[in-house]
């Protein structure tokens, strides 16, 4: 099923809503690749929380996906990965270094707002 | 409740459908919260390495009774071109196809019992087990 994307302001909010096949989750990578150039998007919220299993394929995806999005020049946040499901990543040994995560939603705009102003800052 | 069950792998997409299976299996035998999660990703696990290696096998469910231990067995098996050397394979971090290397090696960790039995050019068989505690 594909993953709806929305615009709020300049993020994009990427909301995952059923189980997503090898496939779907190659297809949100693309797919997002190419809205951020489409909207000028800052950042960007891949919000999980329905997911009951990220093994190690989605984790790769996910991971290429911050990586690729972070060179089309937007930061972006995983939010809602499940506790059982954090669980069961570090048994595995996987652990999303270098992307963003956040506990939810809210959480995630908050972090998209720091890190844009922490930017700002620093002037790059 | 069904004591066993079999998915076939044909596809990326029986992927989904054999974690969700052994999912409810392990839901109906009682297992719960982090143990239903572990099961369903270790299964993601192994089938993928069935999708990516052999292009197609199965993946068979059993629920075990022994002595009054009750547990959930799982079954990858496939006619692929089999591993040459099963103990790399079962090294974390080492891949033939450009993955994390994680899959073999992660699925051990996340289950109770695992084996592996492979020859060249006479498929895989991954036999894990998950008890109730």
């Amino acid at each position: 099923m594909r993953v709806p994307i929305l615009k709020q302001g300049d993020c994009l909010i990427a909301s995952v809503q059923s189980v997503l096949s090898d496939a779907d989750l190659l297809e949100l990578r693309d797919d997002l690749a190419d809205r951020v150039g489409q909207f000028r998007s800052r950042g960007v919220i891949i919000d999980v929380t329905v997911l009951d299993v990220i093994d190690s394929f989605a984790t790769r995806t996910l991971s290429a996906c911050a990586h690729m999005l972070r060179l089309r020049g937007a930061e972006t946040v995983i939010v809602g990965i499940q506790p059982d499901v954090a669980f069961a990543m570090v048994q595995l040994g996987l652990t999303l270094e270098g992307v963003g995560t956040a506990l939810d939603l809210e959480e995630g705009l908050d972090y998209l707002d720091r890190f844009s102003k922490q930017k700002l800052k620093h002037g790059k | 409740m069904e004591n066993e069950a079999r998915v076939a792998i044909n596809s990326a997409a029986d992927i989904v459908t054999a974690r969700q299976k052994g999912r409810t299996m392990a839901t109906e035998m009682g297992f719960d919260g982090s143990d239903l999660t572990l099961i369903a990703t270790a299964i993601s696990e192994i089938a993928r390495n069935i999708v990516t290696h052999a292009k197609s096998g199965e993946i068979s469910f059993a629920a075990m009774n022994h002595g009054g231990k009750h547990g959930l067995s799982i079954v990858a098996r496939d006619a692929g071109p089999g591993i040459r050397d099963v103990n790399r394979a079962m090294e974390y971090g080492y891949s033939t196809a450009k993955g994390l290397g994680v899959g073999l090696p992660g699925a051990k960790l996340l289950m109770d019992e695992f084996e592996i039995e492979s020859k060249v050019g006479n498929g895989t068989k991954v036999t894990m087990k998950k008890w109730l505690r």
